[in-house]
C-alpha cells in the first residue's frame, strides 16, 4: 500500500483521553500528528470519573490542568461500612508540598471536552472524525492505515501509529494481539444519577448491605450534582435483567435510602461491567505503539484505567518525539514497552488482589473476604486488607534508561533512579513542578553551594549547552532548604530527570563525562552494557 | 485485640493461599479443611493462651 502522505509522522488512532493527551504531549516537542476518531464526536463508551494527582501533574506538564482544577471535586479520604458500622477510614497520603490532592472527581465527558479544546486549537494536531481503521500494513520504512470514512475509503501512510482506541481496540484486533491475564466473573452495574445530595466528596463503600446481601456498593460524588453508584449484581443475573428500569430504580432507591438521602433523582446513564486484569506482553509492534486500554484492561477498583493510560501516554510521547526528531535511537521505544508492560503487570497483580476482595470470584475468596469483614467489627489486624490502593506513578527502578546505579545507591533518601520526581512547595502559589513540569525536555537539577558554581558544575553546564534536544538546567541555591532536604542533596549534587519527570541518574558529585553518558543512555544509546 | 504480626503483603499472599485451599476442598469439605488448618496452626503457634484468645475473637460477630 502507498497512501496519502500527510507530512505528519504520527497517526494516533482514538480521540479518547489517552489519544488526545498523547497528541498534546507530542506537540510539546514539535511533533505533528493526525488524530483519527471513529465516532463523529467525543466518545460515549467509557466513563472514568477520578483523576489521580499524577494525572493532574501530567496535565500540568501539558499546560492544560486549569479547567480540570476549576471543574473537578478534589478529595482525599474514603470510608467503608459493614453492618451499619464504619469499619475502615482511609486518609490518602499527601504531602504538604503537593499541588494537588490525591483524587479529583470529574466526568470523562469534561476530560475529553477540555483536552479536545486544546487539541483543536493546536496547529500541529489534525483531528479527523468518522474515521474507521480497517487495515494496517507495515514494513521497515513506514506504516499504512486503510481508513473508511463517510466519504469513502482512503489510505494514510505515516512513520508511526499510536493505538489509543480503547478496550475494544480495532488496531489490537487487526494485529491479532492477545492479552495475558485473567477475567473475573463478578458483574457490576455502574450508574450515574443526577440528584441533589448534600454529602462531602469522598469514596463511600458499603459491604453486604441488607438490600444486596454478600455484595458491595460504591458511591462517588461528581461535579454538577452527578453521583456515581456502583454495585455488584447477584450471581447469575444477566445484563438485561440488571438494566431493566423498574429493578434498577428500586436498587438505586435502596442505595439512596442506605446513605439516608431519599431524594428525587434522574438516571443519566447505566451500564454493566466486569473486571479484567489483562495486558499485552509487548506494547511496541513494529511501527505500531499501543497505549492505554488498547494495551491493557485493568479493574475499576483503584481508578486504574485512565490514570494508567495517562502514564503510558506520558512515557511514550517524549520517547516517540525524540525518535521522530532524530534525537534518540529507535531502541528508546523498547524502553516504553519494557517500563509500561512491567507497570501493567504490577497493576494487574495488585488490581487482582483488590478485585478478589471486592468481588470474590470463588467460594474460597468469598469466605476469606467475609472473615475479614467479620473480624473488622472487633479486631484491627486485618484492616489493611481494606486499603484500596489507588493508582500511583510507577517506579521505573529496573529501567534500562537508568545509569550509574552505585552513585544512586550512595544517597540516603531523596528520589532514587526510576522514581517520579517529587514536588516541592517553594512559595504560596509556586511549586517546583510549575517551572520544571511545563518545559518539555530533560532536566538537570544542580545543587549549588554558598561558594557558587564549582568548576565541575560549570563544566556540566558547558557540556549540556548545545545538545540537539532540549535540556533545562535548574540551579538550586542552599536557601532552597526544602528542595535540598527532599532530594537528600548537598552542594555539588546533580539530578538528571527524564522528560516524563522520572529520575534517571543522580550523583553526590557529578562530572561532565558521566552526565553526558547518562544522557546518551536515557536516549537509547546504551553502549557497552550497564553504566553502573 | 489480636496483635498484627505479619506484613500486609504476607497476609495477602496467605489470604489467596487459604482461599485456594478452600476451593480445592470443595463446599462439602470446607468446614473440615478449616478445622484441620486451625488445629495445625494452633500446634505450630505452641501458645495455648494465644489460641484461646483467637478462638474467642473468631467467635464474635458471626
Amino acid at each position: 500500500m502507498d497512501g496519502e502522505r500527510p507530512a505528519k509522522p504520527v497517526a494516533i488512532v482514538g480521540a479518547g483521553p489517552i489519544g488526545l493527551a498523547t497528541a498534546l504531549d507530542l506537540a510539546r516537542f514539535g511533533v505533528p500528528c493526525v488524530l483519527l476518531e471513529e465516532d463523529l464526536q467525543v466518545s460515549e463508551g467509557s466513563r472514568a470519573i477520578v483523576l489521580t494527582r499524577r494525572s493532574l501533574e501530567i496535565l500540568q506538564q501539558l499546560g492544560v490542568d486549569q479547567p480540570f482544577i476549576e471543574k473537578g471535586l478534589p478529595w482525599s479520604q474514603g470510608r467503608s461500612f459493614y453492618q451499619g458500622k464504619e469499619i475502615y477510614k482511609m486518609l490518602m497520603p499527601y504531602d504538604a508540598d503537593d499541588r494537588y490532592l490525591p483524587g479529583l472527581n470529574i466526568q470523562q465527558q469534561y476530560i475529553e471536552e477540555y483536552l479536545l479544546g486544546y487539541c483543536e486549537r493546536h496547529p500541529l494536531i489534525d483531528i479527523r472524525w468518522g474515521q474507521r481503521v480497517i487495515a494496517i500494513d507495515q514494513d521497515d520504512a513506514a506504516v499504512t492505515l486503510g481508513v473508511d470514512t463517510p466519504d469513502g475509503e482512503y489510505e494514510l501512510t505515516v512513520d508511526w501509529i499510536v493505538a489509543a482506541d480503547g478496550g475494544r481496540s480495532t488496531v489490537r484486533k487487526l494485529l491479532r494481539l492477545r492479552m495475558e491475564g485473567r477475567s473475573y466473573p463478578g458483574r457490576f452495574v455502574i450508574a450515574d444519577i443526577k440528584a441533589k445530595i448534600d454529602l462531602p466528596t469522598e469514596r463511600l463503600c458499603f459491604f453486604d448491605p441488607a438490600w444486596n446481601p454478600g455484595n458491595n456498593v460504591l458511591v462517588h460524588r461528581q461535579p454538577d450534582d452527578m453521583w456515581r453508584i456502583d454495585f455488584r449484581l447477584p450471581d447469575g443475573e444477566t445484563e438485561q435483567q440488571a438494566l431493566e428500569p423498574a429493578l434498577l430504580r428500586q436498587r438505586i432507591n435502596a442505595v439512596l435510602s442506605m446513605i439516608e438521602q431519599e431524594v428525587e433523582w434522574q438516571l443519566d446513564w447505566a451500564t454493566v461491567y466486569s473486571a479484567n486484569t489483562l495486558t499485552l506482553g509487548e506494547f511496541v509492534h513494529g511501527r505500531v505503539l499501543l497505549t492505554g486500554d488498547a494495551a491493557h484492561l485493568l479493574p475499576i477498583f483503584g481508578v486504574r484505567g485512565i490514570n494508567t493510560g495517562l502514564q503510558d501516554s506520558n512515557n511514550l510521547a517524549w520517547k516517540l518525539a525524540f525518535v521522530v526528531n532524530g534525537w534518540a535511537e529507535r531502541s528508546l521505544l523498547d524502553s516504553y514497552s519494557q517500563e509500561r508492560v512491567q507497570a501493567a503487570r504490577e497493576i494487574c497483580a495488585e488490581g487482582g488482589k483488590r478485585t478478589r476482595f471486592m468481588t470474590p470470584p470463588s467460594p474460597g475468596t468469598r469466605l476469606l473476604r467475609d472473615a475479614v469483614l467479620s473480624f473488622s467489627l472487633s479486631e484491627d489486624f486485618l484492616k489493611d486488607l481494606m486499603h484500596w490502593r489507588t493508582s500511583r506513578p510507577h517506579d521505573y527502578r529496573d529501567s534500562a534508561l537508568n545509569a550509574f546505579a552505585e552513585a544512586d545507591r550512595a544517597f540516603d533518601g531523596g528520589v532514587a533512579c526510576g522514581q517520579p520526581l517529587r514536588n516541592v512547595k517553594l512559595a504560596a502559589h509556586d511549586h517546583l513542578f510549575d517551572t520544571i513540569g511545563s518545559k518539555a525536555g530533560f532536566h538537570l537539577m544542580l545543587f549549588v553551594g554558598d561558594e557558587g558554581l564549582t568548576p565541575d558544575l560549570q563544566q556540566i553546564l558547558a557540556a549540556t549547552e548545545n545538545l540537539a534536544y532540549p535540556i533545562h538546567r535548574l540551579l538550586l541555591a542552599p536557601d532552597q532548604a526544602r528542595t535540598y532536604s527532599k532530594y537528600a542533596a548537598s552542594p555539588g549534587t546533580v539530578y538528571l530527570i527524564r522528560p516524563d519527570l522520572h529520575v534517571c541518574a543522580r550523583w553526590h558529585r557529578a562530572n561532565p563525562r558521566e552526565v553526558v553518558q547518562a544522557l546518551r543512555r536515557a536516549t537509547g544509546f546504551a553502549e557497552g552494557g550497564c553504566l553502573s | 485485640m489480636i496483635e498484627k504480626k505479619m506484613s500486609t503483603i504476607e497476609i495477602e499472599q496467605l489470604y489467596d493461599l487459604i482461599a485456594e485451599g478452600i476451593d480445592k476442598a470443595g463446599p462439602d469439605k470446607t468446614g473440615l479443611f478449616l478445622a484441620k488448618l486451625s488445629l495445625a496452626l494452633a500446634n505450630l503457634l505452641g501458645d495455648s493462651k494465644a489460641v484461646a484468645d483467637a478462638v474467642l475473637a473468631a467467635g464474635r460477630d458471626l
